[in-house]
């Protein structure tokens, strides 16, 4: 077949330089990256977990301002998306791009570092900031004015960086994870902006008000907030499944046209989806509609994402059985079905009418968070370490194994918890006696809420657990160890360089 | 790389022929249960915003052939659940909470409504059931009462509040702060709190002290208090008697409160901020649900 006109000139350019062309990718940034993410991801579940303590037993508040639950709240939030998922989408995008383009990261090495530094320093602003008080009160966008200019400058160059990559590589077609990472970029950066739009109240003060009021505050807010979700925690991390199922399975993906138009459906439908957030509320009913439709619509174009990815699995299902990290990759794709299943039917009205304002929301968001988000991440952090760091293999699957069940036992928990929780919740808000009286008063479905969320945080506990035996597993691997069960298994393995020889093919 | 199409021996299938770091991608179709089930949902969603609000004009928009409004539906709801109760409510126009409590059916309609108002707006400091709370929340389950527990006493306590800064209707009395503000000294706030301990048979102060704290008590406090230590209802001054204690019954906490008083403040239910006061049908409610916990006089 001939190959496209971009390809010929690329060859062109590399036999020009001899048929051998060194490409050194920048495997340190993925390295800082990848020891973030673990650590921001340990915040994340530890600050969730004490959270979900303090709703069960009210006295962990401390009685101090900076330890309430309202201030810690976004640092567990904030570091569970932003810190740790963000963290694992630089280090992901930066190691995915510069393979599928097979060319190093455009913009050198100190853009790149910029883009840790700054990024990094951000969250710890954030985070402190929030611990302090200081917040817009926007649900996933709490930082400050100041800190949300920083985070433009940073966003920015790491759209440089990632675009310029893509822009260099060489290769004649643009890898479908490629694709999702772009749209999550791009995306990001304009939501970012819109929901900030803001005027500082003084150049050195901390507080700001923001542009728009009303409901039509509110709906920017959810138009962002619920695209954080969208182009955030879904269309970045299925850009993180299209590279390490198919790499870990080593087997082809399974429908490249299936890609294409669940990818184009999912992000031109995914942003009108915000309105099904305020169901019910001043929010024109019209707009509500709108909301609820594109959210109904978007249940089959998630699921395409899942379908590649689970499907990806053909003629390698065996491998579930003895590669735990592939059983993180494939659960998560679960998880995610699941989930994209949930939201299209908790934002249709008559459902959201109970589900609204209840645990069955925290659930949702959690099994999300927790199933999909995480567990994708976790592969593929197991994936990358030893690759990272010149090992052939992780020091042990065996923890891995004990990380995946723990963990599944955990978010489990959490899940059926909200789920009986919240639905429990919803009914006895709507329950009337004979009389037309409430049958409960708000205290009392505080009460009768009590015991799960001590299995909530219960399964908090175990999720916290396993995160650490990942932890462990990374330093062991890191250290260049091999757990017994390995050395048993297999021989000892080499390190590998992370430099590659790309032979670069003349055309046909 | 070159474009290699290859046929994938585990499916079939063949491969779009491209490879990046070893990742190639087979060439199957959409799933078709997938593709009409997408059809069907976008289907559904067209006939849904044909039915229901759905289009933006310039001004208003477009309703929908049902032309559906939340706001007019909880209207209507609203409506109806007040024309279900409505029976009740004109029966019970113009009755004083005694009268209610006569006749068996308000009685009960009265006493589940004022479960529910208790519930939502009480509970949050006397607890559900009125069990109370430390820390000046009184137990409005037994027969120990502040300001009288006649549902007269009981409505105007509601309607007005204790202490409210926004009824000046509001029960009002004040104990002045004896140590704090130098009224009695050290020794004598502790010999007056052995001997209010002991009018309860606590404590074990030597009769010397309690000499010397009945006789302050005579000076100091009869006139609220009353004599015998018994209280008086008219200025909310509690029964000192009766081992029932507002803020605490230990030696230290009856010091404290000699010393420098905490003056508890309940919101005047009929006044409250912002014209959120509860209508007169919901607090004779209250009053008669208040009066059946336990002890109503």
């Amino acid at each position: 077949m001939a190959m496209t006109a971009d390809t010929t000139a690329d060859a062109a350019g590399a036999a020009a330089a001899g048929d051998r062309t060194q490409v050194v990718y920048n495997e340190d940034v993925v390295r800082k990256f990848t020891l973030a993410a673990t650590f921001w991801g340990i915040v994340a579940f530890l600050a969730g977990t004490f959270i979900a303590f303090q709703l069960a037993f009210p006295v962990l508040n401390l009685g101090l301002e900076w330890t309430t639950f309202g201030r810690l709240r976004p640092v567990h939030t904030s570091a569970a998306i932003f810190a740790f998922g963000g963290n694992v989408l630089f280090a992901t995008s930066f190691y995915v791009v510069q393979r599928t383009c097979r060319t190093t990261l455009f913009g050198g090495r100190d853009l790149a570092n910029f883009i840790f530094w700054g990024y990094n320093i951000f969250i710890v602003l954030a985070a402190t900031g929030y611990i302090m008080g200081i917040t817009q009160s926007r649900e996933y966008a709490e930082p400050e004015w100041y800190l949300d200019l920083w985070l433009t400058i940073v966003w920015v160059a790491y759209a440089v960086v990632y675009i310029g990559t893509v822009m260099i590589r060489r290769e004649p077609h643009i890898y479908v994870a490629n694709w999702f990472y772009m749209a999550f970029i791009i995306t990001i950066a304009i939501l970012h902006i819109f929901n900030n739009l803001a005027v500082p109240v003084s150049f050195f003060g901390t507080v700001s008000y923001s542009a728009f009021s009303g409901v039509q505050d509110a709906l920017t807010q959810w138009w962002y907030g619920h695209n954080a979700v969208g182009f955030f925690l879904t269309a970045g991390f299925l850009a993180i499944m299209y590279y390490f199922v198919p790499k870990r399975a080593n087997r082809p993906v399974y429908s490249y046209r299936l890609s294409i138009v669940h990818f184009w459906s999912l992000i031109f439908l995914y942003i009108w989806a915000g309105p099904h957030h305020l169901h019910y509320t001043a929010l024109p009913e019209w707009s509500q509609t709108l909301g609820m439709v594109f959210s109904v619509m978007l249940w089959m174009p998630s699921w395409g994402g899942m379908i590649n990815g689970i499907m990806t699995l053909a003629g390698a299902w065996d491998k579930l059985r003895t590669d735990p990290v592939l059983r993180f990759l494939v659960v998560s794709v679960g998880f995610y079905g699941m989930s994209t299943f949930e939201g299209p039917l908790m934002s249709v009205r008559q459902v959201n009418a109970l589900s609204h304002y209840t645990d069955w929301t925290v659930g949702h968001v959690h099994s999300g968070a927790l199933g999909w988000v995480a567990f994708v991440s976790f592969g593929a952090l197991y994936f990358l370490v030893p690759k990272l760091w010149g090992r052939r293999e992780l020091y042990s699957l065996r923890l891995v194994e004990w990380h995946f069940w723990t963990a599944t036992l955990g978010i489990v928990l959490y899940i059926t918890a909200m789920w009986v929780s919240g639905i429990m919740q919803g009914l006895m808000w709507r329950s009337y006696d004979g009389l037309g009286f409430l049958q409960y008063s708000f205290i009392e479905t505080v009460e009768a809420m009590h015991p799960f969320y001590v299995i909530r945080a219960l399964g908090g506990v175990l999720f916290v657990v396993g995160a650490l035996l990942m932890v462990y597993n990374f330093w062991r691997t890191i250290r260049g160890d091999e757990a017994t069960e390995r050395r048993a298994a297999a021989p000892v393995g080499g390190t590998r360089p992370a430099t590659v020889t790309v032979r670069s093919t003349p055309a046909e | 790389m070159p474009t290699k199409v290859e046929k994938d021996s585990v499916t079939g299938t063949e491969t779009t022929g491209h490879e990046w770091d070893g990742i190639k991608e087979l060439n199957t179709p959409l799933p078709k249960w997938w593709l009409y089930i997408f059809y069907a949902s976008i289907i559904w969603s067209v006939i849904y915003c044909i039915f229901m609000p759905s289009v933006p004009y310039i001004t208003g928009y477009f309703g929908g052939i049902w032309d559906y409004s939340q706001r007019a539906t909880v209207e209507e709801q609203l409506a109806a659940a007040h024309q279900r109760q409505s029976v009740f409510l004109d029966r019970m126009a113009g009755l004083s909470p005694e009268q209610v409590a006569e006749d068996p059916e308000l009685l009960t309609f009265a006493l589940a409504g004022g479960a529910a108002a208790f519930a939502d707006n009480c509970a949050p400091c006397h607890a559900l059931g009125g069990a109370g709370n430390p820390g000046g929340y009184p137990v409005l389950a037994d027969d120990d009462w502040l300001w009288g527990g006649t549902m007269d006493d009981i409505m105007v306590t509601i309607r007005h509040g204790i202490r409210s800064d926004l009824d000046t209707n509001t029960r009002l009395a004040t104990m002045p702060n004896f140590g704090s503000d130098g009224l009695l000294s050290r020794e004598q706030v502790a010999a007056v709190a052995d001997y209010v301990l002991s009018l309860s048979g606590h404590g074990d102060a030597g009769a010397e002290t309690l000499a010397e704290g009945a006789e302050i008590f005579a000076a100091q406090c009869v006139s609220c208090h009353g004599a015998d230590g018994t209280g008086l209802h008219e200025f909310g001054a509690p029964n000192l008697t009766d081992a029932i204690w507002l803020y605490g019954g230990e030696r230290s906490e009856v010091i404290a409160q000699v010393n420098h008083p905490r003056l508890g403040v309940m919101p005047a239910w009929e006044e409250r901020a912002n014209g959120q006061g509860l209508d007169d049908t919901t607090i004779r409610m209250l009053t008669v649900y208040v009066h059946s916990l336990g002890g109503g006089e």
